[in-house]
Parts: structure tokens; sequence; C-alpha cells
């Protein structure tokens, strides 16, 4: 008993320090849930509008409480758990999904040096945190002990095993052009005289492109849904699950959107670098976070894009694609990059030194 | 040749392109959505919905229980039982029943009616909330008449140089 009241007066004496913690946890993913939900009504409303629908519109003001209302729906339903399935694993795949997705936003900037960890290997460490996102599917997929989730399971985990090397490969040719890991020093690369001309879209436009149709893959999204693929497999790995664990899955997936369409912007599109920088036109020609969170609109408009223009990839096209054009194309442009790098012909910002 | 340019068609995404131009120009081009219960599209005057039966201007009603409509009737929706009527012992219906789930809508019944006694409103928002409701009795029937006879008439007027 005294040494519960002891470690309870120790917790109370430490909470100070404590809640300054939680706060600082609580800062950056608050803001990321908000803008999940708001995405996901973004996402109903830009498809309604491609397939000639309104999209919803009835809940709140132009429907914006929509998202709220689906989320408050799902975590007041039930979490069933199959017969025979890991229990522990069953609901510790969600959080396995979820965790990597939060973690990566740590080193991703919103200016220059602002970020929760200025990390010196921070695009290693954003490597690493979304190829782990795709253990909690797979965990989702055995610990349901359904063959849908199964399948689903085993699609998503070659699939995302196949588009992390081109990934890897595009993220190589970036860093070998401005000389750093850190993604300061990577848009600072960007920086120049001649507006969105100096970004590296243009040296590495098929590493753009690969980075980008990759991250679609790697976030599981259409046309490389195969892991979901609603028609054959039902849901495939969230099959079983229901309530607040199928909403982590989901929270999951769309906080992965977000940072790929954030890390697109920053590794290719300039971050929160003007696109008419150095052209001297005042307050458009500065940088700030407005532009990274605009371009990082556009590229996370891209997904919903694609999601309601192209029907599904078969899945050997998915594997031919992943193994047979987007590796190659990858490694010859790496080689590209390395000469540009080496014979001077991409200007590198001031500030860093490759 | 062919194969080389389908090479640099899928290489450059050209088809892929061509689909998000396709979407693209969708997304800006405005809908034309009904929002249904705050907006409504025009009914015709010929619309078939919600049966009904008729009165004469003095109160009368008008069904002399001929069972033409049952006759008629394609999905044998209608049910008269007849007799002469207490008062004045002229031929009346005792039983006029439409089951509204064995209806189809088709308008016989209003078309064979010498009287013009049943006749088919433009309502078509209802809904039954027990077993049963289904059925529209007489009284239902009347009441429907009654209640709606100022539109009723509208609606037959207009149509009337068609019939």
């Amino acid at each position: 008993m005294d040494s519960l009241i002891a470690l309870l007066n120790n917790f109370v004496a430490q909470w100070p320090t404590l809640s300054t913690f939680i706060g600082l946890i609580l800062l950056p993913m608050l803001p990321l849930i908000i803008s999940v939900a708001m995405y996901v009504w973004w996402e109903r409303k830009v498809i309604g509008w491609m397939h000639v629908r309104m999209g919803p519109n009835q809940v709140g003001p132009l429907g914006l409480a929509q998202a709220f209302a689906d989320v408050f729906k799902l975590l007041f339903k039930e979490i069933t758990v199959p017969e025979k399935a890991s229990t522990f694993l069953f609901y510790l795949a969600p959080l396995l999904a979820l965790a990597p997705a939060m973690a990566a936003w740590a080193v991703v900037p919103i200016g220059d040096k602002l970020a929760w960890s200025n990390a010196n290997a921070g695009l290693l460490y954003l490597l690493a945190m979304t190829s782990l996102g795709v253990y909690g599917i797979i965990l989702a997929g055995w610990a349901s002990n359904s063959k849908y989730a199964f399948l689903g399971a085993m699609r998503s985990a070659a699939q995302v095993v196949s588009y992390e090397i081109a990934m890897g490969m595009a993220l190589v040719s970036v860093l070998i052009l401005c000389g750093s890991l850190n993604l300061s020093d990577i848009v600072d690369a960007q920086a120049g005289s001649k507006g969105f001309l100096e970004w590296f879209w243009l040296p590495l436009l098929p590493m753009f492109v690969i980075y980008f149709i990759s991250g679609v893959a790697e976030t599981n999204r259409a046309p490389f849904d195969v892991a979901e693929g609603e028609s054959e497999i039902v849901a495939g790995f969230h099959v079983e699950y229901s309530g607040s664990a199928f909403a982590i899955f989901f929270l999951a997936e769309y906080a992965n959107m977000i940072l790929v369409a954030f890390l697109a912007s920053i590794l290719f599109l300039g971050g929160w670098l003007s696109p008419v920088q150095g052209w001297g036109l005042g307050i458009l020609s500065a940088p700030g976070w407005w532009w990274l969170f605009a371009k990082a609109f556009l590229m996370a408009f891209f997904f919903l894009w694609f999601r309601a223009t192209f029907p599904r990839y078969r899945y050997d096209q998915i594997m031919r694609l992943g193994w047979k054009v987007f590796i190659p194309i990858t490694i010859a442009w790496t080689f590209v990059a390395g000469c540009l790098a080496y014979f001077g012909g991409v200007t590198i910002g001031p500030g860093v030194t490759p | 040749m062919n194969r080389v340019l389908n090479y640099v068609k899928s290489l450059f995404l050209l088809e892929l392109l061509q689909g998000l131009w396709v979407t693209g120009k969708y997304f800006v081009k405005p809908k034309y959505t009904m929002q249904y219960p705050m907006e409504k599209i025009p009914k015709s005057n010929r619309f078939r919905g919600l049966h009904a039966l008729r009165r004469y201007p003095n109160g009368e009603e008008r069904c002399i229980a001929c069972k033409l409509c049952e006759a008629v009737c394609p999905a044998l929706a209608i049910t008269i039982d007849a007799a002469p009527r207490a008062s004045d012992g002229q031929r009346r219906t005792t039983r006029y029943e439409i089951d509204l789930f064995k209806c189809i809508f088709c308008g016989f019944c209003e078309e064979s009616c010498p009287v013009d006694s049943i006749v088919e409103t433009d309502i078509h928002e209802y809904h039954f909330e027990k077993r049963g409701e289904n059925i529209l009795t007489k009284d239902k029937l009347l009441a429907l008449g009654d209640r709606y006879e100022a539109e009723i008439a509208a609606a037959r007027a207009q149509d009337a140089a068609y019939r």
C-alpha cells in the first residue's frame, strides 16, 4: 500500500514534465487526425464531383461534419474478434499500422529546420517508418484467421516490398543531388534564382513520377488497392475488423497518404520554397509553410484523382510494373543523377555543402 | 514500329493522362443532381400514383360496382363486393380494396371506369408502417378522393382533350 502511494506521489510530482511531453506528442497528432478527417471528406467530395455527383452535403455545412459523424459512429460500434483469431496480435495489428504512420511525422519539416526532430538521417528514418507500416497489415491478415484477410495481407506484403525498392532508389537519386539525408538540407538545396525550375522535379522528372506512383502503391491506394480488393476479397486485410479497430486502420492509411504527399513536395517540389523564388515578387517569392501545404494539398489531390480515374491493376501487372519497369528506370536514372551531380549539371542552393 | 510506339505511349503514361483529363473535365462540370426532398422535378398530369375514389359534386359516390376495374386489373390487386344499398336499394360496393403490394400502377382501372370513379392521383410519396396498411380500403380511397378532389379534377381537365 505504501509503495502504491509512493508511486502515486511520484507520478503527481512528475506531472508537470509528463504533461509537457503529452502536450508535445498531441501537438502534431491532433492536427494530423483532424486533417485526416477533412481529407476523407475532401476525397468523397472530389470523387463525387468526378462522378458528376454532389458528394456528402447533408451533415453540417457542405457536409463538412460527415467525416466526424462517421468517426463517432465507428467509435461506438463493437469490436468483434473472430473465433480462433490470435487475440493479442489481432489487437496489436492496428496499433502497429498506426504507430509508424504517426512516428514518421517526427522528421517532416514545415519550415527551415522546423521539425520535431531535425535528424541528420531523416530520409532514412522516413524510409524505415513507411516500410514498417506493412507489418500492421500483414499481422492483421494473419491474426484474423480468415482466408480473405490472409490473401490481402500476402498481396500487400509482396506489393509493398516490390515498390519499396523503386521508392528507395528514387530517394537515393535525390540524396545524390543534394548530398544530405537531412530533409531541411534537401529543401535548401532546391533554393535558387530560377523559381520552380530549381526544384528537383526537373532533373529527376522520371524519379518524381515513379516516387509518387510507388507512394500510391505503398499506401495500398487505388489503382494498387489489391490488398483491399473489395470486389474479390471483400476488404482484404481488415475484413474482420470493426468499430474503432477499423477506424485506426483507416486513420493510418490516410495519414500515410498525407505523408507521401508531403514527402513528394519536400523532396521534389521544393518544400516551403516559393515557385517564383528569386524573381523578386516580394511576398510571393518568400518561402513559407503555406507553399509546402499548398503543394502537399495538390499531391494529395492526385491520390483522389487517381482513385476516381483508374481501374484496379491486375496483380501480375502490378508486379511487372514494379520489377520490370520501375526498378530498371530508377537504376538508370540514379546513374544519370550521379552524372548530373558529378559534372555539375544541377545547381545546389546556398547553405548546403554536398 | 507499332510496338515501339506502344512502348513510348506507355512509358510517357499518355493513356493514363487521357483518363485523368476526362475525369478532370467532369470534376469542374456543373452537377445536375436534384436535391430531392428540397427540390422536386415537375410531374406530368398523367402521372399514375396512389389511387382514390371520387364523388359527384353533390356528395354521391361515383362507383356503381360494375367491377370493370376488378376484371381488367392485370395484377388482381382489386377486390370488390357489391350489394344493394340499405337506404335506397341502389347497386353499390360494400367492399372496395386495392392491394398496393400487388398493384403495378398501370392505370387500366382508371381507363376502364365508365363513371371516372377510380382514379390514380399524382401522389407518390407515401409509406406503410404496419402490416395490412398496404390494403387501401373503400373508406381510405374515398377519403383520398375527398381530400385531393381539386387536384384530381384539374389534372383530368388538362387531359380531357386527349382522352
